[in-house]
């Protein structure tokens, strides 16, 4: 038998995430969509005093950016384990650290990403000083990624439960803790007039750390999910 | 998995395999030595583990269960569930399938899509396909695969009558080759080629 050496088939998973990803454009913008209803909704409810509503912008930023990352962590694997695909994933001989890790990187990129990139739009909504949107952008492209890896173990782990949103939320929750903390210290360095470079850094650290841990975790909750 | 037969050529051993599911014991001690060519059907009443068996075999159930599997060779698990995704076409199924294996042609895949009588529907997006289309996209992969070991669960559900008769005629195709077939179904299999039954109630091979 031929085997797919593991980087042609890790790009071939990646490009099947993403195309399966672009035929569905809602889930793609849900997100981005809750992302801007719930940034409108808080001069509404803040009160539209520029001062205000810039003085809480990291915080609410990044917590939305939070909010909408555990919306769209849980379906990662869900499609895939309800059809059968995830059985011959699980089948096939190439690592499965690397093919998890594609995975996520597409959903990252439909997700974190696309975020990333329009949260600068999203932060002049606030009213947030422009001098701090490179520490948001960047921040919120590193913490995504760390975002989507941890949420992966949840989705890993709870893929076969007919309920696991609350699960799901229970479980990596704490584990979101330190990214948001660094993530809006970031920002609020930035406004500061202070470097938002350390930050951004332990961001990069977890990434890192991330990136070497959560597969296997996921890998070892998708073996179990579809064991039992 | 690709591992070499062993010089006996043989495929897949498994001893003393037994499974307890909520305080039952589904089957027990069961042997089994897969070599070339060999078509082994699994039989047995509906809850009586034949899926279960095939799953621990294929490697996809790792605990809860006795005994000892060793696989000698890659093989091809086709589950109960299609693995095939609604958005995209059938090509696109067969060309981006993450089973692992190289890359096929886009020669081989519409070859194995005219085989599997999917001439016609390449580019439909899978989704507007039947529940025994799906089943065809997914039987397409025997058209494609180079795995000497296919382990079947069920392959001729939701097949029709002609349907039935190609996916025989590939099986006995595989096997004359010295490919090897586990599978598990209820009818009888009309393959010209000696049939081994693996009882589940009483764990014999005959």
């Amino acid at each position: 038998m031929r085997v797919a050496g593991s980087a042609a088939f890790c790009a071939r998973l990646l490009r099947r995430q993403l195309v399966l990803g672009l035929r569905r454009p809602v889930e793609i913008g849900n997100p981005l969509l809750f992302f801007a209803m719930v940034i409108a909704l808080f001069p509404l409810g803040l009160g539209p005093a520029p001062d205000t509503l810039a003085a809480f912008a990291p915080g609410i930023l990044w917590i939305v950016a939070l909010l909408s990352n555990l919306l769209t962590s849980e379906g990662v694997f869900r499609s895939d384990f309800e059809d059968g695909s995830l059985e011959q994933l699980l089948l096939a001989p190439q690592p499965l650290y690397l093919s998890v890790l594609a995975y996520v990187l597409a959903q990252w990129l439909l997700t974190g990403f696309l975020l990333g990139l329009l949260s600068p739009l999203f932060a002049l909504m606030l009213g947030l000083e422009t001098g701090a949107i490179p520490a948001l952008a960047s921040s919120l492209l590193l913490g995504t990624a760390v975002l989507s890896l941890v949420g992966g173990i949840g989705a890993a782990l709870t893929v076969g439960l007919r309920r696991g949103g609350m699960l799901i939320s229970l479980l990596i929750l704490p584990f979101y803790m330190p990214v948001l903390i660094f993530g809006s210290g970031a920002v609020q360095a930035a406004l500061a007039g202070a470097p938002a470079g350390p930050y951004l850094a332990l961001l990069g650290a977890m990434l890192c750390l991330a990136v070497a841990l959560a597969p296997f975790a996921i890998a070892a909750g998708l073996r179990i999910s579809v064991d039992a | 998995m690709g591992a070499q037969p062993t010089p006996g050529g043989l495929l897949l051993e498994a001893e003393g395999l037994g499974l307890e599911r909520g305080g039952r014991q589904l089957f027990s001690g069961i042997d089994l030595r897969v070599g070339q060519g060999d078509l082994v059907q699994i039989e047995g009443a509906n809850g009586a583990g034949k899926t279960s068996l095939l799953r621990i075999l294929a490697g996809l159930s790792r605990y809860g269960f006795s005994g000892a599997v060793s696989r000698h060779a890659p093989q091809l698990f086709l589950g109960h569930h299609s693995a095939v995704k609604g958005l995209l076409t059938p090509r696109e199924n067969l060309a981006w399938h993450i089973a692992g294996e190289a890359e096929f042609s886009a020669d081989e895949i519409d070859q194995a899509l005219a085989a599997v009588g999917l001439y016609g529907y390449e580019d439909v997006p899978s989704h507007a396909l039947s529940a025994g289309q799906h089943r065809r996209v997914n039987l397409a992969r025997l058209y494609l695969s180079r795995a000497p070991l296919w382990l079947l669960d069920e392959p001729f559900t939701a097949i029709d009558r002609s349907g039935v008769a190609d996916l025989e005629a590939r099986l006995a195709l595989h096997l004359a080759g010295g490919g090897s077939v586990l599978l598990t179904s209820h009818q009888l299999v009309a393959v010209p080629h000696p049939l081994l039954r693996l009882d589940l109630a009483t764990g014999l091979l005959q």
